[in-house]
C-alpha cells in the first residue's frame, strides 16, 4: 500500500505543562510524526503516555511548547487562538470520549453547534443538518433532547456533530472506552464508512477492538511522551 | 456642587471608563515589553488571552462614552433652568471654565475609541498580530485623555454654582464678541457656505475615490477630520440661523431642542457617523499595505469609505435641505 | 464584520441556554429588577414633582415684594403701593394678604390666604364676591388636606379661634380641586375682613405685594429698580423660586440615590459572585464549544448576550414597575422623603411620562456597572482551554 501525501506533520514537538513551577512536567518530549490523508492513524499507549496531549496538538486544540505543526504544508504552531478555532471549525470534526453532547438541548441543536459561527443562511444550515442526520439515520430524533437518547443514538448524534461542517479530518479520543462491544462495533462500522468517504481519521485508543478491526492503517505507540514504535 | 442623579451617573460613567483604560494601559505596558508570538510559553498565551478582555472592555468604554456624551449635552440643556442667564446648554457649559474642555475631551474619547476598535478589528484579521504594538501604544495615548476627561468633568460638576450669572448662546456666539466662538458667528454666510460646501464636496470626492478605486486613504482621513471641524463651524456660522430662522441666533445646542424637531440629533448623528467611518476607512487603507493584511483590509477600507460617503451625502443633503427649506434668506440669489 | 445570521444563531443559543437553567439566574434577575425599580421610582417621582411644581408656578406672579424689618419679613404698609409708583414693563401691582394659622385640633398649620380680584382689592362695590366664586365674609374655601383631616364637606361649618381668642365660624363654600393638591392641600381661602380679624393684621397693611411683568427679559431690570426705590424691600423672582424648587427636588433625589448606592453595590457584588461561580457543568460546556471550534470572542459575545438579556429584562420590568408605583400607586415608598413630612400631606396623581434623559441616567447607573462587574468573570469563563474537554 502506498502512503499518500501527509496532511499533518509534527516536527520535534514538545509540550510542557506548568512550566517554571514545581509541578512542571513534560507530556511530550519531542515527537516527529506524519499523518497521511484519507487514512486511519491510531495513537496507542497507556494512560499518561501523552496520547491525549498529542491528539490535542494534532487537532489544533492547543499549541506546542516547542517544535512545529504543519497542516497541509502551513505552519499552524504559532497561529493566534482565533485562527486555531477557525481551523477546528472548518478542518476538523471531533468525537470525544463520552461524546460530550450538551444536555438540555435537542439532538438537532447539538448537531448544529459547530455550524453556528459560520453564519450560514438558515435554509442552508437546515439542509446540511438534514443530510447528515439522514446519513446516520437519526432524523426522527432531531427534536428529542439528548438526555433521552439511547447510547447508540448519542453516539450517532456525536458523529453527526463532527460531520456538520464536512471537515476533511476526524479526531476521535477514546471513542469506545465507555461503550459495550456491540456499540463499539457499530461505531467502528461508522468509522469505516467515513474512511471510505475519504476522510483522514486520527484516533487515540487502547481498545484492542479498534486495532483488531482492520480499519487502522498506521499505528503509533507512545510511552512517557515519546514514540516507541510506529507501523507501518 | 449640584446633587443630581444624572450628574452622579456621568461621574460614575467617566470614572469607570478612566479606571478601565488605566488598567488597560498598565496591561499595555506589560504587553509592549513581553509580546512574542513565536513563543509558545504560558506567559504569551496568557497575554494573548488578556487581549480579548481589553478589546471587549474598550468596546464597552466606547458604548459608555457615547451614551455619556449624549447625556452630558442633554443634561446641560436640562440644567439651564438652574442658572441665571442660561437658556440652553451653552449657558450651562459656560458656568465655569471646565465645561467646554470636558465636552471636547468627550468627543475626542468617542473618536479615539472608534479608532482603536478599528485598528483592533484589522489586527484580528491577520494571522500574525501585525498591529498589536501600535494598538497598545494607542491605548497608552488614550488613557490620559479619558483620565483628563474624568477629572475635568468632576471639576466642572463640583464647581457648578447656581449663584453664578452665566452668559448664554446669545452673547457667546454673538457676532460682536471676542474669541473663537464669536469669530465663527461673525463669519459672513456667503464665504462660510462656500468653504463648507467646498470641503464637503472634496471629502465626498475623496470618499468616492477610496470607495471605487481604493486610493487616497490618507487624504480622505485628513479631509474627514477637516470636514468635521468645518461642519461644526458651519453650524455656528450659518446652519443654525437657517434652523432658527433668526439672523443672529448662532447656537449649536438649541438645535437639539424639541422646538426644532430634534433636528440637531439627526444632523450631528450623520456627521459623527460619517467622520467615524471616514477615520476607520483611512486607517484601514493605511494598514492595508501590511503583507498579512493586504488580502482583506483594502476591501474593508473601501466598504467603510462607501458608508462614509453615504453618511456624508445624507449630511450634505440635510444641510442643503435646511437652507432651502428655511424662511430665512441670508444671501440674496 | 459579523454576519447578522451568526448573531441571531448566537442569540437563539443564548436564549436556549438561559431557559435550560431558569433557576440559576432567577435570584439575580429579582435583585437586579429590585435595584432598577428603586432607582427608577426615586427618579420618576422627583421628576414628576418638579414638573408639577413648575406647572403650578406658571400662573404665579413674576415678582413678589416683601418688606424687611430687622432682616425679617414684615407687614407691608399700603402706601408702599404709591411709593412704588409706575414702573415700565409692570402691568399690575397688587397687595396680598396671607399667613399661617395653627390649628391645635389636628396639630397642623394652615396656609390662610385672601383671594380676590384686583377690582375687589381696589374696593369697587360693583364686584360682588359671590359672583367670582371667591369666599365672602364668613365663608371659606379649603384645600383637600384640611377637608380630609377635619372631615369637612361644602356646607359644613369650620370653627377657629382668632388671634385674640374670639371664635370665628366659617361656612365651607368649596373644596379646592384635587389636581392642585401639591400646593393647596393645607390652603384656606377666606375674605379680607375675616383675615384681618382672625390673624390680627391691621387695616392699611398687606403681607406682601405682587407685580406682574409681561416681558421675562425685563424682570431683572424691574427688580433692580424696585430695590432702588424701596430699599427696605426684597423682590423675589418667580424664576428664583422655580430654581429653588428644582434644586431642592434634585438634592432630595440625589440623596435618595446616594442611599440606594449601598443597595447597588450589594447587587454588583452579587452579580460578580454569580458570574464568578461558574458551575463545573457550565465550564465543561464552554470547553466543548471551544473544542468544536467556537472562538473565545464568540463565547464572550454569547456571555455578553446573556448578561444583556438579563439586563434588558430587569431594566424593562423594574422600570415598568416603577412607573406603576409612582404614577398609579402614589409612590408609597418615597412619598415621605420626597415631599417632606407634614400632617396635611398632599396625595395626588402625577402625569405619567417617559424621559430619555432618565432612561440614559438609569442605564449608566445600573446596566453599565453590572456589565463591568461581570466582565472579568465572563472573560475568564470564555477563556477556558479548548483542550480541557479532553483532560
Amino acid at each position: 500500500m502506498s502512503i499518500p501525501p501527509p496532511t499533518l506533520e509534527l516536527i520535534r514537538v514538545t509540550k510542557t505543562f506548568h512550566a517554571g513551577r514545581s509541578s512542571e512536567y513534560q507530556a511530550l518530549r519531542g515527537i516527529d510524526l506524519t499523518i497521511p490523508s484519507a487514512r486511519v492513524t491510531a495513537l496507542r499507549g497507556p494512560s499518561g503516555s501523552g496520547k491525549t496531549t498529542l491528539l490535542a496538538l494534532i487537532g489544533a486544540l492547543a499549541r506546542p511548547s516547542s517544535g512545529r505543526v504543519r497542516l497541509d504544508g502551513e505552519d499552524i504552531s504559532a497561529l493566534p487562538e482565533r485562527f486555531l478555532a477557525d481551523l477546528r471549525l472548518r478542518r476538523f470534526g471531533f468525537i470525544f470520549q463520552r461524546f460530550n453532547l450538551i444536555p438540555g438541548l435537542t439532538a438537532l441543536d447539538n448537531i448544529l453547534l459547530p455550524a453556528y459561527p459560520l453564519g450560514l443562511p438558515y435554509r442552508a444550515l437546515m439542509a446540511r443538518a438534514e443530510a447528515v442526520m439522514t446519513g446516520l439515520d437519526i432524523q426522527r430524533h432531531a427534536q428529542t433532547k439528548v438526555d433521552w437518547l439511547s447510547g447508540g443514538e448519542v453516539q450517532r448524534v456525536a458523529i453527526a456533530r463532527a460531520l456538520i461542517n464536512d471537515p476533511p479530518i476526524i479526531i476521535a479520543d477514546e471513542p469506545t472506552a465507555h461503550l459495550d462491544t456491540a456499540l463499539s462495533k457499530e461505531f467502528l462500522a461508522q468509522l469505516a464508512r467515513l474512511k471510505a468517504a475519504g476522510k483522514t481519521i486520527v484516533i487515540a485508543s487502547h481498545d484492542p477492538l479498534v486495532f483488531e478491526s482492520g480499519l487502522v492503517d498506521c499505528t503509533t505507540d507512545l510511552r512517557d511522551g515519546l514514540i516507541v514504535a510506529s507501523a507501518p | 456642587m449640584i446633587f443630581h442623579p444624572t450628574i452622579l451617573a456621568l461621574l460614575t460613567a467617566s470614572t469607570l471608563n478612566a479606571l478601565v483604560l488605566m488598567a488597560a494601559a498598565l496591561f499595555a505596558i506589560g504587553l509592549l515589553r513581553r509580546w512574542n508570538l513565536a513563543d509558545g510559553s504560558p506567559g504569551q498565551v496568557i497575554l494573548e488571552r488578556r487581549t480579548y478582555l481589553v478589546s471587549t472592555a474598550v468596546g464597552l468604554v466606547l458604548l459608555v462614552q457615547f451614551v455619556g456624551l449624549l447625556l452630558f449635552v442633554y443634561n446641560a440643556e436640562r440644567m439651564s433652568v438652574l442658572f441665571s442667564g442660561a437658556m440652553c446648554a451653552t449657558g450651562t457649559l459656560n458656568v465655569n471654565g471646565y465645561g467646554w474642555p470636558t465636552l471636547m475631551l468627550k468627543m475626542a474619547g468617542v473618536f479615539l475609541a472608534v479608532l482603536w476598535l478599528a485598528v483592533n478589528q484589522a489586527d484580528n484579521l491577520a494571522r500574525d498580530y501585525p498591529l498589536i504594538r501600535r494598538k497598545y501604544a494607542l491605548l497608552l495615548l488614550m488613557a490620559p485623555v479619558f483620565l483628563a476627561e474624568a477629572i475635568l468633568q468632576a471639576l466642572y460638576f463640583l464647581n457648578l454654582d447656581p449663584a453664578v450669572i452665566t452668559s448664554c448662546c446669545g452673547s457667546l456666539f454673538s457676532d460682536a464678541g471676542a474669541g473663537v466662538a464669536s469669530e465663527l458667528a461673525a463669519w459672513p454666510p456667503r464665504p462660510a457656505m462656500v468653504v463648507f460646501f467646498s470641503v464637503l464636496g472634496l471629502t465626498l470626492g475623496a470618499a468616492a475615490v477610496l470607495w471605487r478605486a481604493g486610493r487616497g486613504g490618507a487624504l480622505f482621513g485628513v479631509l474627514s477630520l477637516t470636514q468635521f471641524v468645518v461642519a461644526l463651524a458651519a453650524v455656528i456660522a450659518f446652519l443654525s440661523l437657517y434652523v432658527y430662522e433668526h439672523p443672529h441666533h448662532h447656537c449649536p445646542f438649541c438645535l437639539l431642542k424639541a422646538e426644532f424637531d430634534y433636528i440637531g440629533y439627526l444632523l450631528y448623528g450623520l456627521l459623527f457617523a460619517a467622520t467615524g467611518y471616514g477615520l476607520t476607512a483611512a486607517i484601514h487603507h493605511h494598514h492595508g499595505r501590511l503583507p498579512s493584511l493586504s488580502g482583506v483590509l483594502p476591501a474593508l477600507a473601501r466598504r467603510h469609505a462607501g458608508r462614509a460617503l453615504a453618511f456624508l451625502l445624507a449630511f450634505g443633503l440635510l444641510a442643503g435641505g435646511i437652507i432651502l427649506h428655511s424662511n430665512l434668506r441670508l444671501i440674496q440669489p | 464584520m459579523i454576519p447578522l445570521a451568526r448573531q441571531r444563531y448566537l442569540l437563539d443559543f443564548t436564549v436556549a441556554s438561559l431557559l435550560r437553567r431558569p433557576g440559576r439566574n432567577l435570584s439575580l434577575l429579582l435583585v437586579y429588577t429590585l435595584v432598577v425599580f428603586l432607582l427608577a421610582s426615586a427618579m420618576l417621582y422627583s421628576q414628576a414633582l418638579k414638573q408639577k411644581a413648575a406647572a403650578l408656578l406658571q400662573g404665579a406672579p413674576e415678582i413678589v415684594l416683601q418688606r424687611l424689618e430687622a432682616g425679617r419679613h414684615a407687614l407691608m404698609p399700603a402706601d408702599y403701593l404709591e411709593r412704588l409708583g409706575r414702573l415700565r414693563g409692570v402691568t399690575q401691582v397688587q397687595g396680598r394678604l396671607w399667613g399661617y394659622y395653627f390649628d391645635p385640633a389636628i396639630g397642623a398649620n394652615y396656609t390662610v390666604m385672601v383671594q380676590e380680584s384686583a377690582d375687589q382689592a381696589a374696593g369697587d362695590p360693583a364686584t360682588d364676591a359671590q359672583a367670582t366664586g371667591d369666599p365672602g365674609p364668613g365663608q371659606a374655601v379649603i384645600g383637600v388636606g384640611i377637608a380630609r383631616v377635619r372631615g369637612l364637606a361644602p356646607g359644613d361649618v369650620l370653627s377657629l379661634r382668632g388671634y385674640d381668642g374670639r371664635p370665628h365660624a366659617f361656612d365651607i363654600l368649596r373644596v379646592l380641586p384635587k389636581d392642585t393638591e401639591l400646593t393647596s392641600a393645607d390652603l384656606m381661602l377666606i375674605h379680607r375682613q375675616d383675615f384681618r380679624t382672625l390673624l390680627g393684621v391691621p387695616e392699611g397693611h398687606f403681607t406682601d405685594l405682587v407685580l406682574s411683568v409681561r416681558n421675562p427679559a425685563e424682570v431683572t431690570a424691574v427688580a433692580r429698580k424696585i430695590a432702588e426705590r424701596l430699599p427696605d424691600s426684597r423682590p423675589i423672582l418667580r424664576e428664583d423660586i422655580l430654581r429653588t424648587y428644582e434644586s431642592v427636588f434634585d438634592w432630595r433625589e440625589g440623596l435618595l440615590l446616594a442611599l440606594l448606592a449601598g443597595g447597588v453595590l450589594a447587587f454588583l457584588i452579587l452579580a460578580w459572585d454569580k458570574a464568578t461561580g461558574l458551575s463545573a457543568e457550565e465550564r465543561r460546556e464552554i470547553g466543548i464549544l471551544k473544542a468544536i471550534g467556537w472562538e473565545t470572542g464568540t463565547v464572550l459575545r454569547m456571555k455578553l448576550w446573556e448578561g444583556g438579556l438579563i439586563s434588558f429584562s430587569a431594566f424593562g420590568i423594574g422600570y415598568g414597575l416603577a412607573h406603576v408605583h409612582v404614577f398609579h400607586a402614589g409612590a408609597p415608598l418615597f412619598a415621605g422623603v420626597m415631599r417632606g413630612w407634614s400632617v396635611l400631606q398632599p396625595s395626588f396623581t402625577l402625569t405619567p411620562q417617559v424621559d430619555p434623559l432618565q432612561l440614559a441616567t438609569l442605564f449608566l447607573l445600573s446596566v453599565v456597572p453590572y456589565t463591568l462587574a461581570t466582565l472579568v468573570p465572563v472573560w475568564r469563563a470564555a477563556t477556558v482551554d479548548p483542550d480541557s474537554v479532553m483532560r
